[in-house]
């Protein structure tokens, strides 16, 4: 039921793994963020960027640090994986006003990021526009390698999708202890990628609404630890 | 002052009994000393008074007493004599004393006098609860006297439960006597028109005041008071207590504070001795008793018979889980069929109504309760308290054995239940506590920033306020005399913009300034959230226990809408799977599924059900009564008084170990099984040995050892390892004076902090009291998961990026005295500096034996999480390359 070459995990080596999707490989970062090697292509989505001080608009003073700690997070991966393309997969600013809510160190850094690359926003149901000041392409979906990305998955059986949207969580029950924890959740043919932003919450996987996405079939799950990124076996998991 | 000859009303005072009269040289009153210095103990009378003469009561209240045949007792009158004098007093008296009646009659007199020009709304008299049940009771049996005295006296309780319009006209029209808790007090005072409503306040009441004082609830009311105190500058203070152990930290508190810095200014006092001692047995039941467990269940049977031989037992326990257990053992028994009920704090109000009730018209035989009974009310004659499981404090016990027999003269019964061997020597270390009359030393409190917060807005909301004034009101309440002004900026800060290093919120402040040089709410909405989220007590979150009817299964448990039974935490739930079964409100269920905010349970035919680990009220051991099972540990003499197997148990551990001395720490090491053990024995309660125990498993990992996990009961805690530790200190590779050092609470506890649980549930609580995040309110649906932002998350980004942060300051404050116990785990390191006694053995010791016994029981500590993830997916890789490994 799975695609893991086990010699490929060592115990001290799960910080990614490997994911098939459509017959392409990927690595799933325990960051939440996914690397394409063929195409060279970095892949988050669900930043949610601005979302503390988008509470704070309303009175409620959350700290205002979430865009800095999402920046920093996507600085390591592009570090670590020099990628030519980086690609937001919707919903990369909590409101459309957002982006000019940001701390101008905060821009600075983004600007920082974008430097030499080609850096792609899809807009999503969050951010249906990008403010201009924040630079690079805003489209509504890509497809590339016949592989389509956006935000929001489309329903039903045969999409071959790479998406967002959901904040896919999962519950695992196991030795007595019970973890909640952000995950990928894919079938080969499509991958829902867990929310990247510093301040974002999980749906569980086994809510309704990934029922029409995934049905009844073997789901492929990877968990989001400290240390590593963890296959698990559906079987293992539960219900909120 | 004539030697009175007096008869005693009870709390009720509709049903009085007659008793011994009571001299006066029992009332001791203290005159208040003008100054005392915060830092030494409290200081004996300045200057003392010769008892004047009182003055006649008015007729009408001397003919009630006179009718009676009572008359007023010592202390009612010397409360009297303070309050003509406008000295705010502190009643310490024991139940059964007519201390309510005494609060309220200086009131009565004045009310029925006509003394004070009406300036205000005409409200004269707070009377403040820490309960609303124990309002809603003062009220009742307030009443009745002030009817048949014929008074004209308007008395009126306010709680949570009065009506929406009640309350609005109150605020207009208010009694003369209100009734009342501290979260409505707060609420007034939120009000424009709290100047007026309070103008003509005279008395406050404070009831059940050691109940209230030391904690957060203690720390609003404080506030609240000192803006009562500025509104009605002659207000007076009377405070109710029992015996405290410090009563100078409850004098400060009714009085305001001048001169913080230097000196603690205290009200008078007036304490009765209490009545006749109790009478506490150590039951010894003929079963043997057990090494672990605190269900006392091998002593069931001698408990039933108890409760035959008497008419209304009081059944303490010390957890729910307890509660239900043995509810469930007694009824198992219960071959007379006595009428045995339940009480505790998860059981739906209505249920827990019932019961009360069922007491009050003396309809049971026995309660099983837990602390939700501890306080207040009287339910009925309760002639016997028998507690199960050791209490864990002196001041607890003598609390819950005073809710037996409220007569001064006849002595309360109670016997004490041991549950472990343990247990035996710290139910005799709290009888004789209790002989000697010694109580539980609480922490000087120091009032929490984010209760400060709360109350910051809550003036805002009120009236728009000068900080410099608002500053000097608030170091006026003893909790925060000690506040500097950078904290309190910060915290006005805090209120206003979140109180960030980086500033980025200045346009979206809560707080404006007006033109005056004042701060004022920046628009009306705040203020109706303010009002939404005030308070200090904030509930871990609850699921409802609703009753279905047989296996629906998950797609058919909405449609079959059942009773509500009460309510379990969340984090016990989800650890349950459906078909799981668990005893909850006396009757074993199974686990059918949770949708939304409810349980699904049906009625199981299981007779044993899986023991539930929820944990709701478990107390620590005291520091006090730690001291004396120490004490008893070490003195062999004593051992011949404890019951045989304890005896035993003790002496086989001088042949096979060591007993350490009073001042030492008994540490032994020794391997069993394939692991090897180190045993430490504190007693400093379990809270702190759990945040021992972390702390020494990873030195132990750093140095090598490679712990696997450690156990925590209230006497010891136990690690295990792979590697052999005698070995590694007799090598010296491993000293464990270092082990052991005061330096653990640096680096390690700050690292350890950063991914602790209990750091993160403390750090939830004060987020919420200081209004950062809002409160779930009941009824509320709760929104998608994905939309909320959990407040570990919130933790982790201002760790990071703001550790400075007043939140992180508040929730570290709450944790060092509170979950984390650092407190008293840094006392205890100092304490045993060069005083380790270290024990090789090659087997388990006797001592060593209940705490190992836990394992399985207790949790068990130290896993990482990701090391369960990582187990998770090495069963997966098993599964898919088909390696099964056994």
């Amino acid at each position: 039921m799975n695609m893991l070459k086990p010699e490929r995990i060592g115990l001290d080596d799960f910080a990614d793994q490997p994911v098939l999707v459509c017959g392409k490989t990927f690595v799933a970062h325990k960051s939440g963020a996914l690397y394409w090697p063929a195409e060279k292509a970095l892949i988050v989505s669900d930043l949610h960027l601005e979302k503390g001080s988008s509470y704070a608009v309303r009175g409620q003073m959350l700290p205002p640090y979430d865009t800095r700690e999402t920046l920093h997070k996507l600085a390591i991966l592009i570090d670590r994986y020099d990628p030519e393309t980086v690609i937001c997969l919707g919903d990369s600013l909590h409101d459309p006003a957002g982006a000019a809510r940001m701390d101008p160190g905060d821009v600075e850094s983004l600007r920082i990021l974008q430097e030499n690359r080609d850096w792609i926003w899809i807009t999503g149901n969050h951010d249906p526009s990008i403010d201009r000041m924040l630079a690079g392409y805003v489209m509504p979906e890509i497809v590339v390698g016949g592989i389509a990305l956006r935000h929001e998955p489309h329903a039903g059986a045969g999409t071959h999708e790479i998406a967002g949207h959901f904040h896919p969580a999962a519950r695992l029950l196991f030795h007595g202890t019970s973890l909640r924890r952000p995950c990928f959740v894919g079938n080969r043919l499509r991958l829902v990628m867990p929310a990247f932003g510093a301040f974002t919450g999980g749906l569980n996987i086994l809510d309704a609404a990934f029922e029409p996405l995934f049905g009844a079939d073997g789901l492929d799950v990877w968990m989001l630890g400290h240390e590593g990124l963890y296959p698990v076996a559906p079987r293992l998991l539960r219900e909120d | 002052m004539p030697k009175p000859k007096l008869s005693v009303p009870r709390k009720s005072i509709k049903n009085p009994e007659t008793a011994e009269p009571l001299s006066a040289k029992d009332v001791a009153r203290k005159p208040r000393s003008a100054a005392l210095m915060a830092s030494t103990p409290e200081k004996k009378t300045r200057r003392t008074r010769s008892p004047r003469a009182t003055e006649p009561l008015p007729a009408e209240i001397a003919a009630w007493f006179a009718k009676r045949g009572w008359k007023p007792r010592p202390h009612q009158l010397a409360l009297l004599d303070a309050a003509r004098e406008r000295r705010s007093t502190l009643l310490i008296a024991p139940t059964g004393a007519g201390k309510t009646l005494a609060g309220f009659l200086p009131s009565l007199i004045s009310i029925h006098n006509g003394e004070r020009k009406k300036i205000g709304a005409g409200l004269f008299t707070l009377y403040i609860s820490p309960l609303k049940a124990l309002a809603a009771d003062v009220e009742r049996n307030l009443t009745h006297p002030i009817e048949e005295m014929g008074l004209k006296v308007r008395t009126e309780t306010r709680t949570g439960d009065t009506s929406l319009a009640r309350r609005q006209r109150q605020r207009v029209k208010p009694p003369q006597i209100m009734l009342t808790t501290p979260e409505q007090v707060a609420l007034l005072l939120s009000h424009p028109d709290a100047p007026y409503l309070f103008a003509d306040l005279d008395t406050i009441i404070l009831d059940e005041l050691h109940a209230l004082a030391a904690s957060k609830r203690g720390d609003l009311l404080a506030l609240d008071l000192a803006r009562l105190r500025k509104i009605a500058p002659n207000v007076m203070t009377i405070g109710l207590s029992a015996t405290v152990a410090r009563p100078s930290e409850l004098r400060g508190y009714l009085v305001p504070q001048t001169e913080p810095e230097e000196v603690t200014r205290l009200s008078d006092i007036v304490t009765v001795k209490g009545g006749a001692k109790p009478v506490i047995e150590i039951l010894e039941a003929e079963n043997e008793i057990p090494w672990t467990g605190h269900t006392a269940r091998y002593a069931m049977r001698e408990v039933y018979e108890a409760i035959g031989a008497h008419k209304l037992s009081l059944v303490f326990v010390n957890t729910r889980m307890q509660a239900e257990f043995a509810f469930q053992e007694l009824w198992r028994i219960n071959d007379d069929n006595l009428p045995i009920g339940l009480h505790h704090g998860s059981l739906e109000a209505a249920l827990r109504k019932k019961v009360e009730a069922a007491m009050a018209e003396g309809r049971l035989r026995a309660v099983v309760a837990t602390s939700t009974l501890d306080l207040g009310i009287d339910w009925g004659d309760v002639d016997l308290v028998i507690h199960l499981g050791a209490p864990k404090g002196a001041s607890r016990l003598l609390q819950r054995i005073g809710r037996a027999n409220h007569r001064l003269d006849e002595p309360s019964q109670a016997i004490l239940v041991p549950g472990n061997r343990f247990e035996v020597l710290e139910c005799r270390a709290a009888q004789q506590a209790a002989e000697a009359g010694d109580q539980d030393a609480t922490l000087s409190r120091i009032g929490a920033l984010d209760v400060l917060a709360q109350h910051v807005l809550g003036m805002a909301c009120q009236a728009p306020f000068n900080p410099d004034a608002l500053f000097n009101e608030v170091r006026s309440a003893l909790p925060y005399a000690g506040l500097t002004r950078s904290q309190f900026d910060r915290t006005v800060d805090f209120v206003s913009t979140g109180g960030y290093a980086l500033k980025s919120y200045e346009r979206f402040a809560k707080l404006r300034p007006t033109d005056d040089g004042k701060l004022r709410v920046a628009n009306p909405r705040i203020v109706q959230q303010y009002r939404l989220n005030i308070g200090t007590i904030v509930d871990a979150p609850h699921l409802k226990v609703r009753l279905v009817s047989g296996r629906g299964g998950k797609k058919n448990i909405a449609r079959i809408g059942g009773r509500v039974l009460g309510e379990i935490e969340e984090h016990f739930a989800e650890q349950l799977t459906p078909g799981d079964t668990f005893v909850f409100a006396g009757q074993v269920l199974r686990f059918e599924g949770i949708r939304d905010t409810e349980v699904f349970v049906s009625r199981a035919a299981a007779e044993d059900p899986m023991v539930p680990s929820y944990d709701g009220g478990k107390f620590p051991l005291s520091t006090h009564l730690a001291k004396r099972v120490r004490d008893m540990l070490s003195d062999p003499s004593v051992w011949s008084g404890l019951p045989n197997p304890v005896a035993n148990w003790l002496e086989l551990q001088t042949e096979r170990s060591v007993v350490p001395a009073p001042d030492e720490v008994l540490i032994e090491t020794f391997p069993r099984g394939n692991r090897h053990f180190l045993v430490a024995y504190p007693f400093e309660g379990r809270l702190a040995h759990q945040t021992l125990g972390m702390l020494l498993t990873r030195r132990l990992d750093r140095i090598g050892a490679r712990p696997v996990g450690f156990v925590a009961n209230d006497y010891a805690l136990a690690v295990w390892a792979h590697d052999d530790i005698s070995s590694l200190i007799s090598n010296g590779r491993l000293s464990l004076e270092e082990l052991f050092d005061e330096d653990m609470l640096g680096d390690d506890l700050d690292a350890w902090l950063a991914e602790s649980a209990l750091m993160k549930r403390t750090f939830r609580l004060s987020a919420v009291i200081a209004g950062l995040i809002e409160r779930r309110h009941p009824g509320k649906v709760k929104s998608g998961r994905q939309v909320t932002i959990s407040t570990d998350l919130i933790y982790d980004v201002l760790r990071r990026h703001d550790p400075g942060h007043l939140l992180l300051e508040a929730a570290w404050a709450d944790a060092a005295t509170g979950l984390l116990d650092i407190k008293r785990l840094g006392a205890f390191l100092a304490r045993i500096k060069h005083r380790i006694r270290h024990q090789t053995l090659d087997h388990v010791s006797p001592l060593a034996v209940p705490v190992l016994l836990e394992i399985g029981v207790e949790l068990v500590y130290g896993q990482d999480r990701d090391a369960i993830l990582r187990d998770a997916a090495d069963e997966l890789i098993r599964e898919a390359t088909g390696d099964v490994r056994t």
